[in-house]
């Protein structure tokens, strides 16, 4: 073996190492979706609640309860500015929550929403968000039947920030998981990614860029999931696109379930708005918050019409195939580029900084 | 995009591929320097190592502008930002770098109001809006970016904004080219010039290298046909025997560069006699700072800063990496003590290290993978 | 520091001052075109941006001359190449 690749070796065991937080105090790193997270999660909150159940890492809990088996899921909303050209924080709230139990196969019934109001928020946004999650709830045949509210004082809160749980019936015989993913599967995409992210971004205004066509992609998605399982029996894995982008779900998958997973960077469908954006800061689309947008990983025999189904729906417009799974190299995403050369895309440390240089 | 996507098309890399194999003298090893962070990012970004034959090296200089930080610059900018009422402002990249307690995002979790800037101009904006606070802009980078910290500065002072100063980081690219190549442990066949300081200063400064040195260099773009085309017109020229400046980057760089760019750099700023560069020691006159006339709005003389020099960590082999005499896996810490989650020097922390682009982007075993998806 | 991307100048500022509106593809952003403004910059132009300043203008005619160079490299080869198929004797 060259000294390079004993050096890869190395590096592969020590990742395979259980992940130690070194930190002190929480930097936003932490709260970025990337590697940091990941350990954050693993080494302080896995550790102490001790579950099978959560140990899954899935988008969202799935419990048998009788002969029901029902998904349960929570989410909390901290994004700023609260409303941003495609929505606000109310429909994120909903729409978010809703995601991660579509994300497993089960149909949204149930939400509760606790609210963490600063003192002084305007009374008429608060009814605005309010009016926003109860028409994205109600588009979605969901229903929020218990909540909370609490106020902190001035300058102890951003305005306002929502939490969301959820609850929705699996009616199918499906199981899915990252784990189940394997070889020859095909992995497909339900739109252009990153058009969240970037309108965030663009609508905080300190960075001075306009995009006047962008607009928050936050979506319920349990219909476009509704069709697809009905047409694709072969789906192995839905997960919800937002922080960390599409990169950090491909990389969850490839640990997870110990594959390879190949993506044909032509063949990621990116608005040109966004890769504009994405080009003047030096970022990485495949990196940026979605929040209608889902990843799908499907028996390769059913790639063709899993991808059908996306397509012909509203909701899906744009959807692409992107990747194939194989074995090598497992646990790594690797990226062919446009230009014809590969490389990795690894899970980032923290944000994804607009690079300068 | 136009002027991007022209310039990445993968079947014109493929005739170039084969025109580089040509090339390229049986039995031979080259080893090109490319001099350039924003180089070293294209090339693992895109995979272009891909495209060239095993004889060919590409290796990693010290024009990473965030890499060459001393830990102890680090601390200064964290000490400024420490002080009362101040915003630090900074560009992306600056904030994970680590120096002697931390870094900058450590700062923040402790209270330090640091954040973030697209441009210059965003830092002065800030100071306009909040005249209550004192904005520090820390102004890194070579001389692409040296000008806009100057033309800032210039606003700064026709519009009498008291409450915003720079914190100046700037360092030159010739004299770290001139270090490397007096490095005795270094053999290099060529360079690879960083296009876009070449926009300002041109191309004649880099005569001394074919001069006195005989290497040949390259003035060349950043997407990945600038690159290959680079390598490509620098093996022809070791072919011919000639050893010349080339531009490769036409489109962008002319041969006497940016005057105004250059004039607004000599109104705000001056050499430094000599400045500590992580990795490479202290160099004379390669390291910029506002002049006297300026002084109000310079950082260093407004806030008394502690200027400690800080050793790098013992384990920490960036020095050589910035000088292209160990590729990053040779470095005895890299990917276990050293990686992007706990960097121990910059060559990890910046997007543009060598380390980190290779350990973000290129560490996997090629031929391995190669083989598997050909079957 | 050396990502700088190309730009196609929207607008220029009404006021006569330095500042123009500039895209890249889709997406707008305020360049301080100071640095280039000797050469002449009108709606339409290309420049390269870095850090909000616009460094130089893009000149399209060394770009089509590059791209030209680099398909005339390609080119040599091929001729090349045919010229070994088709055999000694030839060419």
């Amino acid at each position: 073996m060259s000294a390079e690749q004993e050096v890869l070796e190395r590096i592969a065991r020590a990742r395979r190492r259980a992940p130690r937080l070194r930190e002190e105090r929480i930097t936003m790193a932490h709260g970025a979706g990337g590697k940091a997270t990941q350990t954050l999660v693993e080494a302080l909150f896995l550790e102490a609640f001790r579950d099978p159940l959560l140990a899954r890492l899935e988008d969202q809990a799935v419990l048998g309860l009788g002969a029901q088996r029902l998904a349960f899921t929570t989410d909390a909303f901290v994004v700023s500015p609260l409303f941003f050209p495609g929505g606000c924080i109310g429909d994120l709230a909903v729409n978010g929550t809703l995601n991660d139990l579509a994300v497993g196969g089960a149909r949204p019934q149930f939400l509760s929403a606790s609210f963490i109001v600063e003192e002084g928020f305007a009374v008429a946004d608060l009814r605005r968000i309010a009016a926003a999650m109860a028409a994205a709830a109600d588009a979605a045949g969901a229903r929020i039947v218990t909540g909370d509210t609490k106020v902190v004082q001035r300058g102890k809160g951003d305005g306002c920030y929502v939490t969301t749980a959820g609850v929705g019936l699996v009616e199918r015989d499906v199981t899915l998981g990252a784990a189940t993913v394997r070889s020859g599967d095909a992995v497909l995409v339900s739109g252009p990614i990153g058009d969240h992210g970037i309108t965030i971004m663009l609508a905080r205004g300190d960075l001075d860029l306009a995009a006047d066509d962008l607009l928050s992609d936050t979506a319920c998605l349990w219909p476009l999931v509704d069709d697809l399982l009905e047409v694709a029996p072969g789906v192995r894995c839905l997960r919800d696109a937002t922080r960390g982008g599409v990169a950090t779900i491909l990389n969850e998958i490839a640990t997870a379930a110990q594959v390879g997973v190949v993506v044909e960077e032509g063949a990621v469908p990116v608005r040109d708005s966004v890769r504009g954006a994405c080009e003047l800061l030096g970022i990485d689309p495949l990196y940026v918050a979605c929040e209608g947008r889902m990843v799908v990983v499907v028996d390769g025999a059913d790639a063709e019409p899993a991808l059908a189904a996306l397509s012909r729906h509203a909701l899906g417009r744009g959807a692409a195939r992107i990747g194939t799974v194989g074995d090598e190299p497992p646990g790594l995403v690797l990226l062919r580029t446009q230009f014809g050369g590969t490389r990795i895309v690894d899970l980032l440390v923290g944000d994804p900084l607009p690079r300068i240089c | 995009m136009r002027f991007v996507d022209e310039f990445r098309d993968p079947a014109m890399a493929r005739a170039l591929a084969r025109e580089i194999a040509a090339r390229v003298v049986p039995g031979r090893r080259y080893a090109f320097m490319e001099v350039c962070g924003g180089h070293t990012h294209t090339i693992y970004k895109h995979g272009i190592e891909d495209y060239l034959p095993p004889a060919i090296t590409l290796v990693h200089g010290p024009g990473c502008p965030v890499c060459v930080i001393p830990m102890g610059r680090v601390d200064d900018a964290m000490h400024i930002a420490a002080q009362p009422g101040v915003i630090l402002t900074c560009f992306g990249d600056m904030l994970r770098v680590p120096g002697g307690h931390g870094s900058f995002l450590d700062a923040k979790a402790q209270g330090a109001d640091i954040r973030m800037v697209y441009s210059p101009l965003d830092a002065l904006k800030l100071a306009r809006g909040h005249p209550d606070r004192r904005v520090v802009f820390m102004a890194i980078g070579f001389e692409t970016t040296a000008p806009s910290t100057a033309l800032t500065l210039l606003h700064a002072r026709a519009e009498g904004v008291t409450n915003f100063s720079v914190f100046c980081n700037h360092v030159t690219i010739l004299p770290a080219i001139k270090a490397i190549l007096d490095s005795p442990d270094l053999r290099l066949d060529g360079f690879l010039g960083p296009g876009h300081v070449s926009t300002v200063i041109g191309c004649e400064p880099y005569r001394f290298i074919t001069q006195r040195f005989g290497k040949p260099l390259v003035v060349a773009g950043f997407e990945p046909l600038d690159i290959l085309h680079a390598v490509a017109l620098l093996l022809r020229q070791l072919g011919e025997g000639r050893c010349e400046v080339e531009n490769q980057y036409g489109r962008a760089v002319t041969w006497s560069g940016n005057g105004r760019a250059v004039e607004a750099i000599t109104r705000v700023m001056e050499l430094r006699p000599h400045f500590e560069w992580r990795g490479l020691g202290f160099i004379a006159h390669s390291a910029l700072r506002l002049r006297e006339e300026f002084a109000a709005f310079d950082a260093e003389r407004l806030f008394e800063i502690p200027g400690v020099r800080v050793a790098d960590p013992k384990a920490c082999q960036c020095g050589e990496v910035l000088k292209g005499v160990l590729r990053p896996w040779e470095c005895k810490v890299f990917g276990t003590a050293c990686t992007p989650e706990t960097p121990i020097g910059t060559c990890m922390v910046s997007s543009e290290g060598a380390c980190a682009a290779y350990y973000n982007y290129g560490r996997f075993q090629r031929q391995r993978v190669m083989a598997a998806h050909s079957a | 520091m050396c990502l700088a991307i190309p730009g196609r100048v929207l607008a220029l500022d009404p006021a006569g001052g330095e500042i123009a509106r500039v895209d890249v593809v889709g997406v707008t952003r305020s360049v301080n075109l100071a640095l280039v403004q000797a050469e002449g910059v009108a709606p339409g132009d290309w420049v390269l941006i870095h850090v909000g300043f616009a460094m130089a203008k893009i000149d399209e005619a060394e770009a089509r001359a590059t791209l030209e160079a680099l398909r005339g490299m390609g080119q040599i080869w091929d001729d090349e190449l045919d010229a070994l198929r088709a055999g000694p004797g030839s060419g």
